[in-house]
């Protein structure tokens, strides 16, 4: 049984070994529990700054206490169970939000020198290993599998708690996760591409070989990643899922005390996997240089944390920048737009893989690759205009009926 | 180890699948299925199938049971149903006999089995473990490219077949009969009968 490429699993496991994993695994745990303390707080702060207010600044020094504060209180709240609730459901919804979000970082690779053809080990205790939790082979279809996990989390919650509101916020909720997943692992697919391999590591060593992914999958599908990343998170534009001003809340409506707590921990800590995955994926990891050769180690960590960085820096700015999108819009911005767009984009760098590989000249096989895929666009959005106008045309009449209809009441 | 994993993961499936058909509210039996088809992704994880546990839980549980959900939540039919309906006639028999012969099949693979259960590996495994996702892909686009074009066409006939069922027919829509409506609203039990 092949659990892993890791250097560490492969001659025989030992306490060392075992030892080795357990502390990983911890020290993922308590950093990933301290990032979405110190994430709150940046968060909240920085669109204070961006709507020039002050923000938290009384629980310690700069309010960075605040998130604290406020996680204590929360955990004293009455914790309510509604009596129409469905007791076990509505005690498992919430975990089924957070084990995923926990697990899934357990894939990204956070450290590890892969300059100059390193392939990312590090040494720890007499042992080579990688500097991620675990390596499976099928690291990135592993991430995704979790986040359609997730889904279980909000729909349950909405359907469980016994109240319409909740329900119908959950069936959007996880209407809007399904449909952006699609267009976020067709995204990832391009990837898969062009490193040919699905594991997080051999990912982040081909592209510190070559060229980042973002430039090799020629940006589009990072982009397409970002925006239904955004959404797969129910980030602002796309948080409508949650938002106080539909629905009454959204799924969480009759959750209380630590259960709601644990939602809002859920979402934070996807927020920071989702960033590590989108710095794996497209932005070379770890890789950076290395300035010194003091502290080496250092450094890569430093990247990490650098690009991961730059990721939240601009979902809060996007939340802080753009108005929220209305339902009908998400779903045809979804459908209509972000996976036909990855799918096209997926098939042109196929095509020019096989061009590559029987020996094709590129420009002409770029210029009929664009050709093919501007009339398939086309096609598709004549298709959807027609549907449109035809649906505008449909309610055109049926609202002149029920009008007629109406007037014709009023004089009998 | 691999033993341990294997009874920790039946035990799973096992218990799943019974709550499955002993749950009485529908979205439980849903939920005892995703555990059945999580202890399933554990096994193929066992026999070095990593690719197919992925997409097992991505597919059946990320997808398939969602929609499940999705149609009883929608539906209404979320609370212990009247079981003495039955919507085709003859289903239960017929069910009976069709469970019947299946556990029969099953039971005769076992005791026919030459060797009796050896616990052995069915096969040699080709090639190693870490490239069955590139293995797989080869297969399906080489020797089975006819079966999974095939496929892609039946699930290319069902969306539009969706689609043209669900679509409204141009023309002036019908206004609903008022008695129809009056019959649904006093009598809310029948329409979740006729639902189901």
């Amino acid at each position: 049984m092949i659990l892993a490429a890791d250097p560490l699993l492969v001659d025989g496991i030992d306490l060392t070994v075992v030892l080795i994993v357990l502390l990983k695994a911890g020290v993922a745990f308590a950093l990933l529990l301290v990032a979405v303390m110190l994430v709150i707080w940046f968060e909240r702060k920085l669109i204070s700054d961006m709507q020039n207010r002050i923000g938290p600044a009384l629980a310690g020094p700069w309010g960075i206490l605040q998130t604290l504060a406020d996680g204590i209180k929360l955990f004293f709240k009455e914790d309510l169970l509604p009596t129409r609730a469905d007791r076990v459901v509505f005690r498992l919804a919430p975990y089924l939000s957070i084990i995923p979000a926990f697990v899934a970082f357990a894939i990204v690779p956070v450290g590890g020198d892969f300059s100059d053809g390193g392939d990312g080990t590090v040494s720890m205790f007499g042992r080579s290993t990688f500097l991620q939790v675990a390596d499976p082979p099928v690291g990135v279809l592993f991430f995704l599998a979790l986040s359609a996990v997730a889904v279980y989390g909000v729909m349950l919650a909405g359907w469980s708690s016994g109240s319409k509101y909740p329900l119908l916020g959950s069936v959007r909720a996880s209407a809007q996760m399904i449909s952006y997943e699609a267009a976020l692992g067709l995204a990832i697919a391009t990837v898969f591409l062009s490193s040919g391999s699905l594991s997080t590591h051999d990912i982040v060593v081909g592209q510190s070989a070559t060229t980042w992914n973002v430039l090799a999958t020629g940006i589009v599908p990072f982009g397409i990643f970002l925006i239904a990343g955004t959404a797969e998170l129910n980030r602002p534009p796309f948080d409508l899922v949650e938002a106080e001003q539909e629905l009454v809340g959204g799924f969480h409506t009759e959750y209380s005390s630590i259960r709601f707590a644990l939602f809002f921990l859920s979402e934070f800590m996807n927020m920071i996997t989702m960033s590590a995955i989108a710095v794996t994926l497209f932005l070379g990891g770890p890789a950076g240089p290395i300035v010194t050769q003091r502290v080496a180690w250092v450094w890569p960590l430093f990247w990490f944390f650098l690009k991961v960085m730059a990721f939240l820096f601009t979902f809060v700015w996007l939340r802080a920048t753009l108005p929220r999108f209305r339902y009908d819009q998400l779903m045809d911005l979804g459908w209509k737009v972000l996976i036909p767009a990855a799918l096209g984009w997926f098939l042109l760098i196929a095509t020019l893989d096989v061009a590559a590989d029987l020996g094709w000249p590129t420009i002409p096989v770029v210029i009929v690759g664009v050709l093919v895929l501007w009339g398939g666009a086309s096609l598709l959005s004549g298709a959807v205009r027609k549907a449109q106008a035809e649906r505008l045309e449909e309610a055109d009449r049926g609202a002149d009926e029920t009008a007629g209809s109406a007037s014709g009441l009023g004089e009998a | 180890m691999e033993v341990a994993v294997f009874i920790v993961s039946a035990v799973v499936v096992l218990s799943g699948a019974l709550g499955v058909l002993l749950a009485r509210n529908p979205v439980h039996a849903a939920l005892f299925l995703v555990q059945t088809l999580f202890g399933v992704a554990v096994l193929f994880v066992l026999l070095d199938a990593t690719f197919l546990a992925a997409v097992q839980v991505m597919v059946y549980a990320g997808a398939i049971v969602i929609l499940f959900l999705f149609v009883i939540m929608l539906l209404g039919v979320d609370r212990a149903d009247d079981l003495g309906i039955e919507p085709i006639a003859g289903q239960r028999p017929l069910a009976a006999v069709v469970g019947m012969s299946l556990a029969g099949l099953l039971a005769t693979v076992l005791l026919v089995a030459v060797d009796g259960l050896t616990g052995a590996p069915a096969g040699t495994p080709i090639g190693d473990a870490g490239d069955n996702t590139r293995r797989l892909g080869e297969a399906l686009f080489t020797d089975m490219v006819f079966a999974v074009e095939l496929t892609a066409i039946l699930l290319t006939v069902a969306v539009v077949g969706a689609v043209a069922l669900a679509r409204r027919l141009s023309g002036p829509m019908q206004p609903l009969p008022v008695v129809a409506i009056a019959e649904v609203d006093d009598d809310p039990d029948e329409a979740t009968g006729d639902d189901s």
